[in-house]
């Protein structure tokens, strides 16, 4: 089974990567853009066949690993 | 003084570190990532680098590696655990010490020398160290320290910044402020103040004819208030 999960950064931490990546955009004519956020984006396969227990395994690894907390959201999104 | 500096992936101030421990008479042994036991020591240094190419987040693969838990279990006990760098990337991600550190502000790469003015004594890193301002050699991408405002009032509250970006002076200021750090940090304490994580390189600063003289003041002490 694949499970996806969106690593974004909280609305309070400084994303200087996207703030360059919004002034390029607009410098290429694209000036309707508020603003940007990067964020990182996980396609996970598993070996477990259970929905449910499948999403809790990938969500423990958020908070064990793949997002820090401290500064990042994570959003796992339902298997197809 | 026993001390071990551990190699992870990527490491590349190790063998610096290791040259700046033993010529202040540390008896300095270096440790494979993947080793379980962590030697004898009254010292522990995660030195700088790119553990794992700063793949995820810097620090973060290193931080689950296997010789980790046992620093781990060491600085919990009240072992003395120093990261610099990558080393302080590396304590974040265990969360030994609060906060993370954010890709710089202006998204340079920056490597130049820097003033910090130490910020409390009552530690065994820095205690009975005359100087107020120390000259270190910065080199990183992601030094800028950020933290949640409740993890900051805790820091301030237990007096847990170590150290600050500023003049020669010591004046501590925006324009002194090289990556956007919150307050100018450059190095933080655990609570009990046996962990210490900062972003500058003192082992880059014991030798006068290649840069400077104020990490030698640093191992120094170091070695003194560890006897």
């Amino acid at each position: 089974m694949k499970i996806s999960v969106i690593i974004t950064l909280k609305k309070d931490v400084l994303d200087p990567q996207g703030k360059v990546i919004h002034q390029t955009l607009d410098g290429m004519g694209f000036e309707d853009v508020n603003e940007v956020r990067q964020g990182k984006y996980f396609e996970i396969d598993t070996k477990e066949t259970d929905n449910d227990r499948a999403k809790a395994k990938v969500e423990e690894m958020c908070k064990k690993l793949l997002a820090n907390l401290v500064i990042e959201n994570y959003k796992i999104i339902d298997p197809k | 003084m026993k001390s071990s500096v551990i190699t992870f992936p990527g490491s590349n101030c190790d063998r610096d570190m290791d040259v700046a421990l033993k010529k202040f008479g540390f008896k300095n042994k270096m440790v494979w990532h993947a080793d379980a036991e962590l030697p004898k020591s009254d010292l522990v240094v995660l030195p700088g680098g790119f553990s794992y190419g700063d793949y995820l987040r810097c620090g973060s693969m290193a931080s689950k590696s296997k010789i980790m838990q046992s620093v781990i279990n060491f600085a919990n006990s009240g072992g003395m655990v120093m990261g610099i760098c990558n080393g302080f990337q590396i304590l974040v991600e265990t969360g030994l010490v609060p906060g993370v550190l954010l890709r710089n502000k202006y998204l340079e790469f920056i490597c130049k020398n820097v003033f910090v003015k130490i910020n409390d004594k009552k530690n065994k890193y820095f205690k009975n160290i005359d100087n107020e301002v120390l000259e270190f050699h910065i080199a990183h991408n992601e030094g800028n320290y950020f933290c949640t405002n409740d993890q900051l009032k805790e820091i301030e509250d237990n007096n847990q910044i170590a150290i600050n970006y500023c003049d020669e002076n010591g004046k501590i200021e925006d324009q002194f402020n090289p990556n956007g750090s919150i307050k100018n940090i450059a190095g933080i304490f655990n609570k009990e103040k046996n962990v210490l994580g900062m972003m500058p390189h003192p082992e880059r600063m014991i030798d006068t004819s290649l840069s400077g003289e104020d990490g030698s003041l640093f191992f120094k002490n170091l070695i003194n208030n560890l006897k």
